[in-house]
């Protein structure tokens, strides 16, 4: 272990904000990008299904009015 | 699988591509947490003090990871627009759009942490130094992929498009990494070269590699989850991409 106590650790010799700025701004990131593609494949996956279900009754309806018509 | 010889391109389909994509993408980020915890730890617990640069030095362990990616990222990006221009390939587009955003948040990363290495070493956070143009010029060449394949409607010809761009910008790979030896300029030279011995402590020197692995596998677990939603975007009208969702409703 390099530090001998904490606030040893947070001022890294003076130049702790250039430190932990770097450090904040890279967790940051690296932990936004994975969640907004979460995000964004949930939002998608709801708008294909949507799309299918809409699509699919769609057909069914366009079936049975054809139907209907040729029965007449 | 009946023949003894793998076949490669059977995972050159999107189809086949997309659930081995899935199952990898796990690994690759436990591995990330691994190396990125052993890194980390060596690097800003271990490690010992620079002689020159005191502890601001420890910036080391994210800028250079990240600027190795930002360019090892591009270079992915067009082999991958090569591939699709060559041979035409569905899958091959989508990686290198895939990349695309994963290498523009490295390339800006680099740059942020790299003003805030130079305000206390060097007195300023940015100079218009060949090092720091080149890879500015990068993030910029990064975001011109990103906007004009936004830009297109068709996805084939936005990978044409953009596949021409990563082509053309490739010439800046070589520039920012021999800038430090091809001008005179602010910023240090090459820490680690394939050439000669590191000119770093072990522990810096193993600190540092742990943490680029790091950011490796997060780039491969990162590249793969958006080349699967890229692939149900564009293949959704498909059979296998409504068959799958089917499944899991």
């Amino acid at each position: 272990m390099h530090w001998n106590s904490l606030a040893d650790f947070l001022a890294m010799g003076s130049h702790g904000l250039y430190v932990w700025g770097s450090v904040a701004v890279m967790a940051l990131l690296m932990l936004a990008e994975p969640t907004l593609l979460l995000q964004g494949r949930k939002r998608l996956i709801a708008r294909l299904k949507r799309q299918y279900r809409a699509e699919r009754s769609e057909a069914r309806l366009k079936s049975q009015t054809n139907t209907g018509r040729s029965r007449d | 699988m009946s023949n003894r010889v793998i076949n490669w391109f059977r995972y050159a389909s999107p189809q086949t591509f997309y659930p081995l994509a899935g199952r990898l993408i796990p690994w690759f980020w436990a591995l990330a947490a691994i190396f990125g915890v052993a890194g980390l730890t060596i690097g800003f617990l271990v490690a010992p003090t620079d002689a020159q640069q005191g502890e601001g030095y420890r910036i080391i362990f994210l800028h250079v990871p990240a600027s190795w990616m930002s360019m090892f990222i591009y270079l992915v990006m067009a082999f991958w627009a090569a591939m699709g221009l060559a041979f035409n390939t569905r899958l091959s587009g989508m990686m290198a759009s895939a990349l695309a955003p994963t290498g523009a948040l490295f390339a800006f990363l680099s740059l942020w942490t790299g003003a805030l290495w130079g305000k206390p070493m060097w007195g300023t956070w940015w100079v218009w130094d060949a090092r720091l143009t080149s890879e500015l010029i990068l993030l910029f060449l990064y975001i011109g992929f990103i906007a004009l394949q936004a830009a297109i409607d068709d996805p084939r010809r936005a990978d044409k498009a953009g596949a021409i761009l990563a082509l053309v910008g490739v010439v800046n790979i070589p520039i920012i990494y021999f800038s430090v030896k091809w001008w005179n300029t602010l910023h240090q030279g090459a820490s680690v070269s394939l050439t000669k011995a590191p000119s770093m402590a072990a522990l810096m020197l193993w600190g540092m590699l742990l943490c680029a692995l790091a950011c490796w596998m997060y780039s491969i677990a990162i590249a793969l989850m958006r080349v699967r939603t890229i692939m149900l975007e564009r293949e959704r009208h498909t059979d296998w991409v409504r068959a799958l969702l089917a499944e899991k409703e």
